[in-house]
C-alpha cells in the first residue's frame, strides 16, 4: 500500500503550510491585490480539479495492483492470455479516458485564458507610473510625473496608495532580473535592451516583500524590495516628503558627517539631493532613514545595522558593489549621525 | 578420431557462412573468434562492441549521478536553516550550476542513450550497433567533456550561472574568467556524443531488425528510443548553435546576445529552450520505454494498447517542440503568442494520460508479481502523475507568473525527472542487471532501496511546492528567518538524506551482487523480448543464430525456441539488413573491426575543443591532428583476402 504515502504527505504538507499560506508577506496564496487574488483563485480551482484526477489515478492504481483475482497460476515465462472481450472493454474505457482528459484540459485552459484577460484589463486604469531599473543587486525606483520636477528617485522600496492601479515600467541595466511581489501579482522579467511593463494594485493596507526571481549572479539571494500600501492621503504626504531635498544637518556631528560623506568614496556612487553628491551608481540616499530596510532587503533599517553595513559591506553581502570605505571610527560615527538624520 | 570426422572438419574449414553444414560447436567457436574484442589494454581502448561501450556509458553516467547527488546534499545542508554559512555564495552558485548541468547533460541524457546502446541491438536481434566506431568515438568524447567540466569545477573554475546560462549574466561582461566557457564547451562535447548515438540508434532500428520484426512488432522500448533519437537530431543543433554563439561572444567579440550592439538577450532563451524543452522528453520517452518493457513481464500479460502507446510517443515527440515558450511566459512576450503555448503545453497531457491509462490497464488485467522492478514502476506512476499535474498548472500563464523560478518549479521538475525518469531507470537496472552481468540483484535490498528512495524523495520534494507558493525563489544561497520557510526546508533536507541512504543501499546491492548474486540464466524474469533469447551476459556476437520473429513477444509466442536464419559469414563480421517496414531480409552488410582511431580522433577533438576555450587559433591548429585521426579512421580497407563464398 505504498501509494498511501503521498496522500499522507499531501495532508501533512497542507497542514504545515496552512498557517503561513494564509498569512505571508511574500506569499502567492495570501493575495492583497486584484491580480494575485484572481491568480490564487485560479490556482485553487486547478488544485481542486487536479487533486481529484490524482486521487482517481491512485485509486485505480491500488485497485489494479491489489484487486482480488481468480485463482490460476501463470507459469513463469509465458503470459496470461489476452481475451478479446477484455481488450474491447479496456479500449472503450481508454477512449472515454482520453475524451475526459481532453474535456478537463479544455476547461482549465478556458479558465486560464479568462483570468489572463481579466488581469491584463487592469492596465487601462493605471493612474501612477513607477519606473524600476534593476541592478546587481538592488532596485532603483523612479516615481514619474508629467511635471518633470515632480519626479523623484528612491531605492528598494515602493509605496503605493491602496486601490490605485500603478503602472510599473521595468528595465535592467546589467543582467536579467525579475520583479516579483507575490502578494500583489505574478512576476515580470527586467531584461537589458528591453522595456517591460506590469500593473500592480493593492486592495488593502500592508507591508509586502518582493524578491528578484531570476538568477542574477552572486547576490541574487539578497535582492529584495519592500512594498508598502497606504491610504491615498498618507501616500500623497509621503510623496511630498520624498520630493523635498535632504534635510540639512543640524547638530555638529551630523555636519561633520556630511563633510566626510562629500569628501570620501561615498560621493563617488551616491546621490543626496540638495548636496553636491549626485552620482547614480548606487542607491539615492536622500531619504534613506525613512526606508524599511538596507541593502535591498538584506537588513532591517536601524542605525546599528547601517553602521555594520558601512563598516563591512562585504561580510554582510559578499560580492556587493558597495566597497569597504576605510572610514575611521569617528568618521563612521559622524556619517551615521548624518545619514540617520535623512528622514 | 575417425577418418570421417577428419574429412568433415577439413571440408568445414572452407565453409565461411553459418548454417547446418557447420556444426553448432564450430559455429560458436568461429563466430567468437570473429567477433571477440582482443584482450588487454589495447583491446579495451579499441573496442567497438556496443555492449562494452554501453556498459562504460552506464557506469560513467552513474558516477556523474553520484557526484551531482553529493552536490545536491551540499545545497540541502546549506538550506536546512535560515542564514546558514556552510557555503559561500560563490561556491553555492557553482554547486547548483554543476548539479543541474551534470544531471541533465552528463547523467540523464547519456544514461538513457547508454541503455539504448546496450539494449537496442539485442532487442532487435542484430549482432552489432550501426556505426560501431562512431559509437566508441561518442563515448570518448562524452567522457572527455564530463571530465573537463569536473576538473574545472575542482580547480574553482566551475560554471556559476545556472544550467541554462542566461545571457548577459553568462556573457563576456558579467561572466568574466573561463567558467562559462567550460560550460559551453561541455555542452558541445556532449551534444556531439548525443548526435552520434542518435544516428546509430535510428539506423539500427530501421535497418537491422531481425527478420519478421515488422514495424508493428518493434518492442516499445525500441520505439521510445527511435522517437527520442529523432528528437535529438532536431533539438541538439539548436543548443550547439547557441553555445557556439555564446563562445564566440565571449572569445572573439561577436555580439549575438549583446543588446547594446544590436544583439538580443532573449535570443538565447529561445534557442536554448527550443532544445531545452524537447530535452525533457528526450529523457522521459526512453523511461516510458522502460515502463512498457518491464510492466508486461511483471503483470504477466502483453501490454495493453500497443498502438496507442506508439502513437502517444509520436504525439509527445511532435508536441515537445511546440512548448518552449512556457519557459519564457514572464519575459514580456506578446500575450496572444503566450496563449498558443499554453494550449500546446496543456495538450501534451493528452498523450501522457493515454500512456498512464495503458499501463494501469495492463496492471489491472494482469497477474502482478511484486518484484523490485515493478515496485519502481508503481513508484514512477505515483510520483510522475503528480509532477505531470503540477505541470498543467505551469502551462497556465497566470499561475506560471506566480510560481515560475520558485521552489514550486523545482518541486515540479524533480517530480517529473526523478519520478518520470530515475524511478523507471532504477527499475530498469534491477530488471536488466542479470542480462548485463549474469547475476541477479538482491530482491530484499531492492525493496529497501525502493522504500528509502520513495519516502525520501517525497519528503524532500513535496514541501518545495508549498515553499514556492509562499515565496521562495529558486537559486538562492541563503534566506532570512521569519518568512515561514524554515521548517519546510529542514524537512526537505531530512528527505534528501533518506534519499541518499536509498542510493547507498543501491550501491551496496550492486557491489555485493556482482560477486555473490544468484546466477541469472538466460531469462530469469520469463520475459518475452529478444534480449532474453541469448545468454547472460550475451556473447560478443550477441546471437549465434539470428532469430526470426513472429510476434511482439517472440519468446512468449514460441516457447519451444525461435526459428533462425543462416547464411551470414562466420570469418568476417557481417550483419543482416532488413527492409524498413516489414523487416524482410535485404542485404548482408560488413561491420567494422575494433580500431584505435575513434579514440585518437576523440583525443584530437578534445584538444581542439579545450584549446578553443583559450585561443581561437586552437580551431586552426587543432584541425590538423583531427584530420590525421579521421584519415586514419576512414583509410580505405584492403579488400578481404578471402573470396566471397559461393552459396553452399
Amino acid at each position: 500500500m505504498r501509494a498511501r504515502a503521498p496522500m499522507a504527505l499531501l495532508c501533512i504538507g497542507g497542514l504545515a503550510g496552512c498557517e503561513r499560506v494564509r498569512h505571508g508577506v511574500q506569499s502567492a496564496l495570501d493575495p492583497a491585490g486584484h491580480q494575485a487574488g484572481r491568480i490564487a483563485d485560479l490556482w485553487w480551482l486547478f488544485l481542486a480539479v487536479l487533486a481529484a484526477v490524482y486521487a482517481l489515478v491512485l485509486i485505480l492504481l491500488l485497485v489494479a495492483a491489489f484487486r482480488p483475482r481468480r485463482r490460476g497460476r501463470v507459469p513463469v515465462g509465458s503470459a496470461f492470455p489476452q481475451e478479446a472481450p477484455t481488450e474491447r472493454r479496456l479500449t472503450r474505457v481508454l477512449v472515454a479516458w482520453a475524451v475526459g482528459t481532453t474535456a478537463i484540459i479544455l476547461t482549465l485552459t478556458g479558465f486560464s485564458y479568462a483570468v489572463d484577460r481579466d488581469i491584463l484589463s487592469l492596465g487601462h486604469r493605471a493612474e501612477l507610473t513607477v519606473e524600476i531599473t534593476a541592478k546587481q543587486w538592488w532596485w532603483q525606483v523612479k516615481y514619474d510625473d508629467p511635471v518633470p520636477n515632480r519626479s523623484f528617485e528612491t531605492a528598494n522600496e515602493i509605496r503605493l496608495p491602496v486601490g490605485v492601479p500603478v503602472r510599473v515600467i521595468l528595465k535592467a541595466q546589467d543582467v536579467i532580473h525579475s520583479f516579483w511581489v507575490p502578494n500583489l501579482h505574478g512576476k515580470t522579467d527586467l531584461i537589458p535592451g528591453r522595456v517591460n511593463e506590469t500593473v500592480i494594485v493593492a486592495n488593502r493596507e500592508g507591508r509586502f516583500r518582493g524578491q528578484c526571481a531570476e538568477f542574477c549572479g552572486f547576490q541574487h539571494a539578497n535582492m529584495a524590495l519592500d512594498v508598502v500600501a497606504v491610504p491615498r492621503a498618507e501616500f500623497d504626504a509621503w510623496r511630498e516628503s520624498q520630493l523635498a531635498p535632504a534635510v540639512a544637518p543640524s547638530d555638529e556631528q551630523s555636519q561633520e558627517g556630511q563633510r566626510v560623506f562629500l569628501t570620501s568614496a561615498c560621493v563617488m556612487c551616491h546621490t543626496i539631493r540638495g548636496t553636491t553628491a549626485a552620482s547614480r551608481v548606487g542607491p539615492d540616499l536622500t531619504h534613506i532613514a525613512t526606508r524599511p530596510s538596507l541593502a535591498a532587503g538584506t537588513l532591517p533599517y536601524s542605525k546599528g545595522n547601517l553602521a555594520g553595513w558601512i563598516a563591512d559591506p562585504q561580510r554582510i553581502k559578499p560580492g556587493s558593489q558597495m566597497p569597504v570605505t576605510g572610514l575611521s571610527a569617528d568618521q563612521l560615527q559622524s556619517v551615521l549621525a548624518y545619514l540617520d538624520g535623512l528622514k | 578420431m575417425s577418418a570421417r570426422d577428419t574429412s568433415a572438419r577439413d571440408s568445414a574449414r572452407f565453409i565461411r557462412r553459418d548454417g547446418p553444414a557447420l556444426g553448432e560447436a564450430e559455429t560458436h567457436a568461429r563466430l567468437e573468434r570473429t567477433w571477440a574484442t582482443p584482450p588487454g589494454l589495447w583491446g579495451w581502448l579499441s573496442s567497438v562492441d556496443h555492449k562494452q561501450v554501453g556498459r562504460r556509458y552506464i557506469v560513467t553516467a552513474f558516477v556523474f549521478f553520484l557526484l551531482a547527488g553529493l552536490l545536491a546534499l551540499a545545497m540541502r545542508m546549506q538550506l536546512a536553516g535560515p542564514n546558514q554559512t556552510l557555503l559561500t555564495p560563490d561556491r553555492y552558485n557553482q554547486i547548483f550550476t554543476m548539479h543541474g548541468t551534470t544531471m541533465m547533460f552528463l547523467f540523464a541524457v547519456p544514461v538513457m542513450e547508454a541503455f539504448a546502446i546496450y539494449l537496442v541491438p539485442l532487442m532487435v536481434g542484430t549482432r552489432a550497433i550501426a556505426f560501431p566506431r562512431l559509437n566508441a568515438f561518442s563515448y570518448w568524447v562524452y567522457l572527455a567533456g564530463g571530465v573537463m567540466l569536473w576538473v574545472a569545477f575542482i580547480l574553482n573554475v566551475g560554471p556559476d550561472v545556472g544550467w541554462f546560462s542566461y545571457v548577459p549574466l553568462a556573457g563576456p561582461q558579467f561572466g568574466p574568467g573561463k567558467r562559462t566557457d567550460f560550460w559551453a564547451q561541455m555542452v558541445t562535447f556532449t551534444e556531439v556524443a548525443a548526435l552520434a548515438v542518435a544516428v546509430e540508434i535510428i539506423v539500427t532500428v530501421l535497418k537491422q531488425r531481425a527478420p519478421g520484426m515488422s514495424l508493428n512488432r518493434i518492442p516499445l522500448f525500441v520505439w521510445g528510443q527511435l522517437v527520442t533519437s529523432s528528437m535529438v537530431v532536431f533539438a541538439m543543433p539548436a543548443v550547439m548553435v547557441s553555445s557556439s554563439m555564446l563562445i564566440m561572444d565571449r572569445l572573439i567579440g561577436t555580439h549575438f546576445f549583446n543588446p547594446a550592439e544590436g544583439g538580443d538577450a532573449l535570443l538565447w532563451q529561445h534557442l536554448f529552450w527550443f532544445f531545452g524543452h524537447p530535452e525533457v522528453y528526450i529523457i522521459f520517452l526512453p523511461a516510458t520505454g522502460f515502463v512498457s518493457s518491464i510492466l508486461p513481464v511483471f503483470a504477466r500479460r502483453p501490454i495493453f494498447g500497443y498502438t496507442a502507446l506508439v502513437l502517444a510517443l509520436f504525439a509527445t515527440g511532435f508536441l515537445g517542440f511546440g512548448l518552449w515558450v512556457h519557459h519564457m511566459f514572464v519575459t514580456g512576450l506578446p500575450h496572444l503568442g503566450n496563449s498558443f503555448y499554453t494550449a500546446a503545453s496543456m495538450a501534451i497531457a493528452i498523450p501522457s494520460g493515454i500512456q498512464i491509462f495503458c499501463w494501469l490497464a495492463t496492471l489491472w488485467d494482469g497477474r502482478p508479481r511484486f518484484a523490485t522492478p515493478l515496485l519502481f514502476i508503481i513508484g514512477f506512476i505515483v510520483i510522475f502523475v503528480l509532477g505531470g499535474l503540477s505541470g498543467i498548472m505551469l502551462a497556465s500563464v497566470p499561475i506560471d507568473s506566480q510560481v515560475h523560478d520558485t521552489y514550486f518549479v523545482v518541486a515540479h521538475f524533480h517530480y517529473v525527472l526523478i519520478g518520470g525518469a530515475v524511478f523507471p531507470l532504477f527499475g530498469a537496472v534491477y530488471y536488466w542487471f542479470p542480462k548485463f552481468t549474469g547475476r541477479m540483484l538482491s530482491e530484499r535490498a531492492g525493496a529497501w532501496n525502493f522504500a528509502l528512495f520513495f519516502v525520501g524523495f517525497n519528503l524532500a520534494f513535496f514541501p518545495m511546492h508549498i515553499l514556492g507558493l509562499i515565496g521562495m525563489p529558486r537559486r538562492i544561497y541563503s534566506y532570512p528567518a521569519g518568512l515561514g520557510w524554515d521548517d519546510l526546508n529542514l524537512l526537505a533536507t531530512a528527505g534528501a538524506l533518506i534519499l541518499a541512504a536509498g542510493v547507498l543501499v543501491f550501491l551496496g546491492n550492486v557491489w555485493h551482487s556482482l560477486k555473490y548474486g544468484l546466477v541469472a540464466g538466460d531469462n530469469p524474469w520469463g520475459a518475452g523480448t529478444l534480449e532474453w533469447a541469448t545468454s547472460s551476459p550475451p556473447p560478443s556476437v550477441n546471437f549465434v543464430h539470428i532469430p526470426v520473429v513472429t510476434g511482439r513477444e517472440p519468446l512468449w509466442e514460441e516457447p519451444n525456441g525461435l526459428a533462425a536464419v543462416s547464411g551470414l559469414r562466420v570469418d568476417q563480421r557481417e550483419l543482416l539488413l532488413t527492409t524498413v517496414v516489414d523487416a524482410e531480409p535485404d542485404v548482408r552488410e560488413p561491420s567494422p573491426m575494433p580500431s584505435i582511431w575513434p579514440l585518437l580522433s576523440a583525443i584530437a577533438v578534445t584538444v581542439l575543443f579545450i584549446g578553443s576555450i583559450f585561443t581561437p587559433w586552437a580551431v586552426v591548429w587543432g584541425s590538423i591532428p583531427l584530420a590525421v585521426g579521421l584519415i586514419g579512421w576512414f583509410w580505405p580497407k584492403s579488400p578481404p583476402d578471402t573470396p566471397e563464398p559461393v552459396v553452399e
